[in-house]
């Protein structure tokens, strides 16, 4: 059945016609096309669920459609697994990680071709310059021979999309591949990408940091509840129009008010240092306030989160809570002293992905859903609820297991579950990563109540537009120390970004 | 699309959710009970003696004290854990029951010993898994051997006979016209299912075994929930073999041997999933019938002893491998 085709329009590098794709319970895509030329960025956008991850694991052979069909340079094409489809010249670095953490980075980035001498023996030599190189690029300050589960999810993330780019390919697909990282890191991948589009590559890209596409892309593809709703080349349109198109009614971009000054100091660090990840760390947290961290990738920001929720073992310096000193030797003891951390690699340690919604949402807090030693399903049921409803969680119903749901929408259970406990600080890392920007604006404006109820929150964000817009003081870190705190109407892109660069 | 949008949130209430929960929750034990009479119809094709209530009592009989050891297994297997010890448990509380009633004990405290020494087993376990670090396969190993030895030191391969009366009414004993044993497995396999689906400690369980990072920062301890699982399980083997010892009269030092194939086997059929976060008593106790049905049937129709063994391991194999290619992660 495969066979040529007259028609297609020789600048089309690929064709989509027509894709249909569902789940049980779920109509993931229904008739979406898509056209995609030689030398061209391509960006695909959509709400959270509607579809766009789907559509990239058909074209690089997670899934098969159930109808439709697929051109590359006017071939009918029928990727059948992933390993067929990047032999057929399509490469994708996928949403989630899928780096293998018990690997090498070597390892991973020529998982496809790993350079080999004779008798297929691995060239450890050529294999080691090959990653060096590429690591460089990146600037990940780390040996071929690191393990993957000893990056950061940035690193992870980079490391993910040097994969991609290691290879010579005729369809590029990178799905959120910025989701965690800095403008700073996002740049140097920006460079690569338009080099790699004058090459003749196509690239298919997508992201729900709409002002990145309008730096980067040619053209943009809106996907709206598995249909597609329109393409138009960036020049001719702009981002109110996209948001439109995507979620069908205006959003407004403005964040909430900021909080009116701020109160007596809750939490207080004073000089935590763990070794090789940060050092001489100082702050006060107040009552009411939101603190937003900013800082590239591999600042420290995360391990700091997790040593002061006591996750991280030998830790030095002292931290107080009202005053008063404390040992935080774990998660449990913080979540007693009225903490919650909101963790920003949500598959590794916020969800259980095999368990329901429901499950997921009430997991932090089991107490507050049982009648003395019993759980209490009807509580249980109505928390779940109200959060899907809430946080607008698309899922065909509470006790899908999370696994299944869209990558926004995972993002979007673990925030419920830090939310629903009702902490005084709260610690978040990265709550907005990977959702869209009704959603967005939504988690910013419960974040706002959360403070001006009088809890103090913690804010650390890779999204400097995020940083600016949220928080009352910003908290900038550069290689594992703190350079600075500045008052919102002191901060400047400019000002929190050189300091993010340690200059 | 406001009506799909609607469509989309009714989905979420009313009764959809009901019928997915039902479909979820039941679609294992209802496979199950639907092979189950399969089976039975089978084997009443087979031979007349099937279906008579001797036979009946014969075989839940049988299995009652698999069914006990078979509530602490599903628990284990729900906690991303497994317990390779507990037939060495259940025959080293055998054992020490009856050496202190030998040697003069009251059969109460004796009793109360005996299933103490089990709880011991399970905490040395836990220790072993939460303190030093040992995964769960090779610490329970370990204490399978050593529990085992325990029980040959104690008897130097002699059985241990001898018992008074007060003591074999325990396990021998009717109560309306029903073994006890079928008595103590009943309540302890329906507590059991009650508690593991709706006691708040029993939930914490799943999200160990479902990920055990992302438990931790949710709060959970870990490490007790761990030892808790280890010593509920122990405790049931420890019981088990006490009961055991009292119905027959006697302990030999052989006893248990094989106990924790049929239990991990029936836990597997009946859904536990042996990379944790999922499990149901029922469910396990549902394998475990099938588990007896089939034996029964062996053993009815002539089969040998020798080929019974190999049949149950092969089982055990496919359940497995069943459990691994369904549950086949989308890792994308
Ligand atoms: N394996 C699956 N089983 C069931 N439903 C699925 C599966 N994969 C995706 N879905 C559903 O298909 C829909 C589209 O999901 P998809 O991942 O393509 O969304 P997306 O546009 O990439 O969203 P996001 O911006 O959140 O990444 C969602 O409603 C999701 O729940
Ligand atoms: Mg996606």
């Amino acid at each position: 059945m495969v066979q040529d085709r007259e028609t297609s329009s020789p600048e089309m590098n690929l064709e989509v016609e027509g894709v249909w794709k569902a789940f049980p319970g779920v109509q993931a895509l229904a008739d979406v096309s898509l056209q995609v030329r030689r030398n061209e960025v391509h960006a695909v956008v959509g709400e959270n669920g509607a579809g766009k991850s789907t559509l990239m694991n058909i074209l690089s052979g997670v899934y098969a459609a159930d109808r439709g069909r697929i051109f590359l340079e006017g071939q009918e094409i029928r990727p059948a697994n992933p390993k067929h489809a990047y032999n057929l010249g399509i490469s994708i670095v996928h949403q989630e990680n899928s780096l293998c953490s018990n690997m090498t980075i070597a390892e991973n980035i020529f998982v496809h071709d790993i350079p080999s001498r004779w008798a297929g023996l691995v060239d450890r030599r050529r294999l080691g310059a090959q990653t060096q190189a590429m690591l460089e690029m990146f600037k990940i300050r780390a040996s071929p021979e690191t393990l993957v589960r000893e990056l950061s999810v940035g690193q992870q993330q980079l490391g993910e999309v040097a994969k991609a780019l290691a290879c010579q390919c005729k369809v590029l697909i990178l799905d959120e591949p910025t989701s965690a990282l800095t403008d700073h890191e996002s740049a140097i991948l920006f460079d690569r990408v338009r080099q790699m589009r004058a090459q003749g590559t196509s690239v298919i890209y997508i992201s729900h940091r709409l002002h990145e596409v309008f730096r980067l892309a040619d053209r943009v593809t809106v996907l709206r509840d598995g249909r597609g709703v329109g393409t138009q080349h960036i020049s001719e349109t702009d981002v109110q129009a996209i948001v439109r198109m995507m979620v069908g009614r205006e959003i407004s971009q403005f964040y909430p008010d900021k909080g009116e000054g701020h109160g007596v100091p809750v939490l207080q660090v004073c000089h935590l240092t763990h070794e090789g990840s940060f050092e001489d760390i100082n702050f006060d947290l107040h009552r009411g306030e939101i603190l937003g961290v900013a800082g590239l990738i591999g600042a420290g920001r995360t391990a700091m989160a997790l040593a002061i929720f006591g996750a991280v073992p030998g830790v030095k310096g002292e931290i107080l809570i009202d005053g008063k000193l404390v040992t935080i030797d774990s998660p449990n003891k913080a979540i007693d002293l009225g903490m919650s951390y909101l963790p920003e690699n949500r598959r590794e340690e916020g969800l259980f992905l095999d368990m329901t919604v429901q499950a997921n949402i009430i997991s932090s807090h089991l107490d507050a859903f049982a009648t003395g030693p019993l759980m209490d399903p009807l509580k249980e049921r109505s928390e779940a609820q109200r959060f899907v409803d809430a946080l607008s969680i698309r899922t065909p119903s509470i006790l899908q297991k999370v696994l299944n749901l869209s990558g926004g929408n995972q993002q979007k259970v673990v925030v419920g579950k830090w939310l629903s406990t009702k902490p005084r600080i709260l610690l978040v890392d990265e709550p907005t990563r990977g959702i869209d920007v009704g959603t967005k604006a939504e988690i910013h404006n419960l974040l706002r109540e959360l403070a001006n109820e009088g809890v103090a929150v913690l804010m650390i964000s890779s999204e400097l537009p995020e940083i600016l817009g949220m928080s009352d003081r910003i908290l900038v870190m550069h290689e594992g120390r703190v350079m600075g705190v500045l008052p919102a109407d002191e901060a400047s892109e400019d000002a929190v970004m050189s300091l993010a660069i340690g200059s | 699309m406001a009506t799909e949008e609607m469509d989309r949130a009714e989905e979420g209430k009313g009764p959809v959710w009901r019928t997915v929960l039902t479909r979820v929750m039941r679609v294992r034990e209802a496979a199950l009970m639907l092979f189950l009479l399969l089976v039975s119809f089978v084997l009443t094709l087979s031979t007349p003696y099937f279906l008579t209530l001797q036979n009946m009592r014969v075989i839940l009989t049988g299995l009652a004290l698999d069914a006990v050891i078979a509530v602490g297994m599903t628990i284990t297997l729900v906690s991303g854990g497994i317990d390779l010890s507990v037939g060495s448990v259940f025959a080293c509380s055998g054992i020490v029951v009856a050496k202190l009633i030998n040697v003069g004990f009251p059969v109460w405290s004796a009793v109360l010993v005996a299933v103490l020494v089990g709880l011991g087993w399970g905490l040395l376990t836990g220790l072993l898994i939460t303190k030093v670090g040992i995964n769960p396969l090779i610490s329970t190993l370990g204490t399978m051997g050593m529990a085992r030895g325990v029980v040959y030191v104690i008897t130097s391969g002699r059985v241990l006979a001898g018992l008074p009366d007060s003591f074999q009414r325990v396990g021998q004993g009717r109560i309306l016209g029903v073994p006890n044993v079928i008595w103590m497995a009943a309540v302890v396999v329906l507590t059991g299912d009650f508690l593991l689906r709706r006691s708040r400690m029993l939930r914490q369980v799943f999200y160990v075994g479902g990920n055990e990072r992302a438990a931790r920062l949710s709060g959970i301890n870990i490490n007790r929930v761990k030892l808790g699982v280890y010593a509920i399980t122990a405790l049931l083997s420890g019981a088990a073999g006490v009961v055991e010892t009292s119905r027959f009269a006697s302990a030999i030092s052989p006893m248990g041997t094989g106990k924790e194939l049929t239990a991990i086997s029936a836990c597997v059929i009946g859904g536990a999933s042996l990379s944790g976060g999922e499990g149901t008593v029922l469910g396990a106790f549902f394998g475990l019938l099938l588990l007896g049905l089939i034996r029964d049937g062996l053993i009815l129709n002539d089969v040998s002893v020798y080929w019974q063994q190999l049949i149950q391991a092969a089982i055990l194999v496919l359940a497995v491998a069943f459990d691994v290619l369904t549950r086949r992660r989308r890792n994308v």
